[in-house]
């Protein structure tokens, strides 16, 4: 089930992890993943980890890996993430929150 | 005990000669023919000309190119060097049509980018804080 295989993937803190820093910026070398990993989260896991980690989020399709020349870049593709929205039907973003609405009708003491 | 000398494997030593002093600005200390082609070639900083040698090593070792190529694909830098300023280092070496693999990036105390030195190496250049 191609939805398991993403729930499988983000139900684990250093992939969403991950997945905040290809936010910041796509085209990622592995090395940089791992240092961003450790020098910016604190994170102490080995190389393989994260390879192992990179692999769960690629077979969910939440990462892409492109070769350029001699290199291995990882991209982010949220794409997926429309499955989420599109199985919990999400109100329209544009529309006001509940709560935000004209104001309600509460003054009553 | 201190390090005198390290090491990095090059594809072309003449090749290698020009990047590391021509782009990079370090100063070569040695230069002695070794057997038939090689040469024993090493640069230092211009800032420290009695500091640690960076010798630029003939890649002949049939291991040399396997060992080098994994580590290029995973973006592993295979030496560190120490700038002032990352950033302004950046924008010099990518106006002379240096490769980076990565950008500069602030990663919590150490501000790192790493570039392709054309010889078959990463390279990282870090700026540590004061």
């Amino acid at each position: 089930m191609a939805d398991d295989d993403l729930f499988k993937a983000l139900g684990d803190p250093t992939r969403r992890t991950i997945l905040d820093e290809l936010t910041e910026k796509s085209g990622q070398t592995l090395f940089e993943i791992c240092g961003r990993l450790s020098m910016k989260h604190g994170l102490g896991i080995s190389r393989q980890a994260v390879s192992q980690h990179l692999a769960v989020l690629e077979t969910a399709g939440l990462v892409g890996t492109r070769r350029e020349g001699r290199y291995k870049f990882h991209d982010l593709n949220t794409a997926p993430l429309r499955r989420i929205a599109e199985r919990w039907h999400v109100p329209d973003a544009g529309g006001p929150e509940p709560a935000a609405g004209p104001e309600p009708k509460e003054s009553t003491p | 005990m201190r390090i005198h000398l390290t090491s990095v494997f090059v594809d072309d030593q003449a090749k290698a000669e020009h990047f590391y002093t021509e782009i990079l600005g370090f100063v070569k200390k040695h230069d002695v023919p070794v057997g038939e082609k090689d040469r024993w070639l090493t640069v230092v900083s211009p800032d420290e000309p009695d500091g640690t040698e960076l010798l630029l090593e003939p890649a002949g070792h049939p291991a040399a190119r396997t060992y080098r190529d994994a580590l290029v694909e995973d973006g592993i830098p295979l030496a560190q060097f120490a700038v002032d300023d990352v950033q302004a280092e950046y924008t010099r070496l990518h106006g002379l049509g240096v490769r980076f693999t990565q950008e500069p990036v602030e990663m919590g105390p150490v501000t790192t980018a790493v570039f392709d030195d054309t010889c078959g190496n990463l390279i990282q250049i870090a700026t540590q804080p004061q």
